[in-house]
């Protein structure tokens, strides 16, 4: 049953072929995307890992945003915000934001780096399939994208106020969210269900 | 029209959620675990519709708080300033920053309602088995799954502007209890949107054609 797919939107049964580069297989009763092409899907997917967790590591150990006011200078990390959100007593609101931008796109990388890195050197890691259902369910609150938006409402909202010093980290971030945005792009899940099926 | 067409249900087939491997469906439940990845095999999702309605009504309930209360409180020289999500839009507005009170409309107070709106629209249409442009209203569910991680802007506002703004006596911002309701919005309709079965729209043209 490999060569056929459902599609998961409509539910018809379509025969899955090799696809010439870079194209894309619709389904032809509702149109949603049912696979595509993609050239060296485990390389780029495991290098823009490797290239996000370092962003990431930046991105939260230095103040991305800094105030000023007269002489007062207040810069923020990332856990600071969501420290100072939990001391107000707005704790749900603090664990979606970690969950939304701190622990989703942490472990989104450590999902993929437990995964590609193996299969990039020919093994086959042992808890593949339970990793990829958990990657599944983490991959839609990872909100990096909308972080980002969330920062320039704010430099906004704050820039007739006092003075925004950018920190190291806002970089870090605005990298990050292009890292994280190709690593899904580039990353084919059909690929890696194949490789496993063929080792077991 | 559609007669070339084979589903995955009327071939007795279930297509694995997770890995999109097509299993046979096996006659007990127990049976119907995905022998690729492991995950619970289901036809459609599970109570799609029951689901869906009770996290929409729920989100509506949610989305009057969220809307009324302040979101935002500035403490600034010892005067209170309440904001709530609309009121923020007016001073964008009244600031002559309106690319971002459109953001903040758009992702705040847009979103979140129309999502709801297609929600209830794609749920009666399904219940009253409606056959009408099926390929449309796919589109718009898939367009409503997208959309609503944009309304986590406002919440990643509060959170930054409580960060940054923690002046000692000259200004401090502290979060409203507006904003726990809207963050419960935002994430019980995305919620909603996961638990509705977009396969639901086309099964009523098998059962009508046949």
């Amino acid at each position: 049953m490999d060569t056929f797919i459902a599609c998961h939107e409509c539910d018809v049964i379509h025969h899955i072929k090799t696809l010439p580069s870079k194209g894309t297989a619709h389904c032809i009763r509702c149109g949603a995307v049912l696979y595509k092409h993609k050239t060296n899907s485990l390389e780029r997917t495991l290098a823009f890992t490797l290239a996000g967790l370092i962003l990431f590591v930046l991105a939260n150990s230095f103040p991305f945003l800094g105030l000023k006011i007269g002489a007062q200078v207040r810069e923020t990390t990332l856990i600071t915000g969501i420290h100072e959100l939990y001391v107000q007593g707005m704790q749900i609101i603090a664990v979606l934001v970690l969950i939304t931008i701190v622990l989703a796109p942490l472990l989104q990388m450590m999902c993929l780096l437990y995964v590609l890195l193996p299969l990039k050197f020919g093994r086959l890691p042992k808890m593949l399939p339970r990793v990829m259902r958990f990657l599944e369910h983490v991959l839609p609150w990872s909100m990096m994208e909308v972080f980002m938006i969330g920062i320039l409402v704010s430099v906004v909202k704050l820039a007739g106020m006092a003075k925004i010093i950018p920190g190291i980290s806002l970089y870090s971030f605005l990298a990050l969210i292009f890292v994280l945005a190709a690593m899904i792009v580039s990353l084919d899940s059909h690929l890696i269900w194949q490789k496993w099926e063929k080792a077991s | 029209m559609n007669s070339g067409l084979i589903t995955a249900r009327s071939a007795g087939l279930i297509s694995c959620q997770s890995c999109h491997l097509l299993c046979e469906r096996g006659k007990r439940s127990a049976d119907r675990i995905c022998p690729r990845c492991g995950a619970n095999l289901r036809e459609r999702k599970p109570n799609s519709i029951v689901r869906t309605w009770a996290l929409v009504l729920a989100a509506f309930i949610f989305y009057i708080p969220a809307n009324v209360l302040p979101i935002t409180t500035v403490i600034s020289l010892g005067k209170a300033q309440s904001d709530t999500i609309m009121s923020g839009v007016i001073y964008f507005l009244h600031t002559g920053m309106w690319p971002i009170a459109l953001v903040i409309f758009l992702a705040s107070i847009f979103i979140p309602l129309i999502k709801l709106l297609v929600l209830i629209f794609l749920l009666i249409s399904v219940q009253r088995k409606s056959i009408w442009r099926q390929q449309d209203r796919t589109r718009l569910y898939r367009f409503v799954e997208v959309i609503g991680r944009w309304s986590m802007v406002d919440i990643f506002v509060v959170t930054i502007l409580v960060a940054l703004v923690h002046l000692g006596g000259l200004a401090t911002i502290h979060a409203g209890p507006g904003a726990i309701f809207f963050g419960a919005v935002v994430v019980i309709t995305i919620i909603a949107a996961m638990s509705f079965d977009p396969r639901l729209i086309w099964d009523t043209e098998e059962v009508s054609h046949e």
